[in-house]
């Protein structure tokens, strides 16, 4: 049989792709890019202070958002419509980050055991361990985006001479906490498993809590994540507090 | 507070439920029912709410009692089922009473059955569901002996019945392009749906393998992709070729390209498809998949208007006289000597 054209159609970003019947992606670029990242972020925002009926459920990724709809009430051809709309009505690259997002400080042990890698990645990154420590604390990381495992973030982005490659060889399990490095991002473990990313820290943070009734998920694309570099024994004692020891607030 | 003691139960049961929405973008996906349908004829067979938890079975089955008269609903993929011996039919609803054994299994096609109950199976509410998320470790363990809460049935009837087509071995599914459609090869792409698929052995929650004879299927550049979001039904190549068909515990984002993604109402049949089943996809038109398109209120108001009592063939009854043809609550069920 022959397939229509259609199916090849793959117009450059900003570009809407159907996912399914039911599903809708808004893609600002091919590749990660930080101010496609805002605009995912930015203009999911907006989808969500739209609240059109039939709106199901929506989400980002790297550099897309995404919107779940119900077709029966919202029908795609509306829907795309709509949306091309809201991309026409402004520079999306150049956005705002969306109001309501929280900035997250979570202490972290860069000794002994828990960086295992993290003289490797130094050196890879041309610095001195110490200089790594300090530029991996230095500021904010974005949460550019969840996925993996329940509040698994992916934060980013450090400088460019961070953009490490992955390894070839998995390292078998880090376990939950665990601070890996790579293509310029910093994920904090949500879960115990293998990964191709160096592991440079560790923190006793967990990002997924089933049983918190409140914030069971801790990190949401967009929130800020800073680490603080404190030492093992710190580590443990905080790790008795609640939120082991991270502080968050909303920011403004 | 009436309960389901698990007696025996083969691997992969779990409570289930519709799942759980609004925490895609923080990586936990809807998770819920392999076979959405299946809760909906559970809902429909009961007449009650669509939202209550069942038991998902995976083909071993397993056996239960009550320690209250229960109604029950059997749906999905049909199981050799008995009361204290006596056949049950699938696809129906029954009673069950306390002192009598549930036994259910194995499948005799499909992979996914239901076990409803009035009232529905009352566990505590994790992140809004009941759904057990079995790669996150979410939900009760089933093993012998769990006790499960079930909620207070508000009454209906029971030995009522629904014709269900049977999505239980394969077939033709239907499917719309997904993320990285555009970025196959035609001929590639023309392949995928020329292509014959067996299910393969491998498959839970979160996906199901298909085998074909043939080259894989890859896309330029796939080992660039950005990660996007990911939902059930979407159709991904993993970095062999091979096709997985990705179901409610799927991850939320990934890179690996992804062909096609199966209407939702063709999911359940692809779902439902066991180790061996034939499987063949064939592209649709936008307006031919929202002409087949059904929400999933509407297939329960269309399951609800199906909904028969079951009519015994008296020739077929081993000792008519021993049924109690007036009761209401017993209707069908033999009282024989040692029934309470």
């Amino acid at each position: 049989m022959s397939l229509p054209d259609t199916l090849f159609d793959r117009p450059d970003p900003p570009r809407l792709t159907p996912l399914g019947l039911d599903g809708m992606l808004i893609t600002f670029s091919d590749r990660m890019d930080d101010a496609a990242n805002r605009a995912a972020l930015a203009f999911r925002d907006r989808i969500d202070a739209e609240g059109w009926p039939g709106l199901r459920e929506t989400a980002t990724s790297l550099c897309s958002a995404y919107v779940s709809f119900d077709p029966a009430t919202l029908p795609p051809a509306d829907l795309q419509a709509r949306l091309r709309e809201i991309l026409a009505d402004r520079d999306w690259l150049a956005a705002d980050l969306p109001a309501n997002r929280t900035l997250w400080t979570v202490p972290a042990s860069f000794e002994g055991d828990h960086a295992p890698q993290l003289a490797d990645a130094a050196e890879l990154a041309g610095l001195s361990v110490e200089a790594a420590v300090r530029e991996i604390c230095a500021r904010p990381l974005r949460a550019l985006a969840l996925g993996y495992a329940p509040g698994q973030a992916y934060l980013g982005q450090m400088d460019d001479h961070w953009d490490l490659a992955r390894q070839k060889d998995l390292t078998p399990t880090v376990k939950e906490g665990a601070v890996v490095t790579a293509v310029r991002q910093l994920i904090i473990f949500a879960t115990s498993g293998p990964t191709g990313w160096r592991q440079v820290g560790m923190t006793r943070f967990k990002a997924f809590r089933p049983d918190d009734p409140d914030r069971p998920i801790a990190f949401a694309p967009g929130d800020e994540v800073q680490l603080r570099a404190v030492s093992a024994d710190e580590l443990e004692r905080l790790a008795q507090e609640p939120l082991a020891g991270a502080t968050h607030e909303a920011i403004r | 507070m009436s309960t389901l003691t698990v007696q025996k139960i083969g691997p992969g049961a779990s409570v289930q439920d519709l799942g759980r929405r609004g925490w895609l973008s923080q990586g936990l996906s809807r998770g819920g029912a392999a076979d959405r349908l299946a809760l909906l004829e559970g809902a429909a067979l009961l007449e009650q709410s669509p939202d209550l938890a069942a038991l998902e079975l995976s083909a071993m089955g397993g056996s239960f009692t009550v320690d209250a008269p229960t109604r029950i609903a059997l749906t999905g993929a049909p199981m050799r089922a008995s009361l204290d011996g006596e056949p049950l039919r699938w696809s129906a609803s029954h009673l069950v009473k306390p002192g009598q054994t549930l036994a259910l299994g194995p499948a005799t096609s499909g992979v996914w059955s239901y076990l409803s109950v009035g009232g529905g199976i009352d566990t505590a509410p994790i992140l809004g569901s009941r759904a057990a998320h079995l790669a996150l470790g979410l939900g009760p363990k089933l093993e012998t002996g769990t006790e499960l809460p079930m909620g207070k049935d508000k009454g209906g009837p029971v030995e009522q019945i629904l014709e269900v087509s049977d999505r239980f071995k394969g077939g033709d599914i239907r499917i719309l392009p997904s993320t990285h459609t555009a970025l196959f090869a035609r001929e590639d792409l023309e392949r995928f749906t020329e292509t014959t698929f067996t299910r393969d052995q491998r498959g839970n929650r979160q996906g199901v393998r298909l085998n074909h004879d043939g080259a894989p299927f890859a896309t330029r550049d796939q080992l660039g992709l950005v990660s996007e979001v990911i939902v059930p039904g979407d159709i991904q190549m993993t970095g062999e070729g091979t096709p997985y068909i990705l179901l409610p515990e799927c991850q939320t984002t990934g890179g690996y390209p992804r062909i096609g993604s199966v209407l939702p109402v063709d999911l359940p049949k692809a779902a439902q498809a066991a180790p061996g089943a034939k499987l063949r996809f064939a592209f649709v038109d936008r307006d031919a998949a929202l002409a087949a398109h059904q929400s999933e209120d509407a297939q329960l108001t269309a399951l609800k208007k199906a909904v028969r009592p079951l009519v015994r063939d008296p020739a077929k009854m081993r000792d008519l006289l021993s049924y109690q043809l007036i009761s209401g609550v017993t209707a069908g069920r033999p009282e024989t000597g040692d029934t309470q």
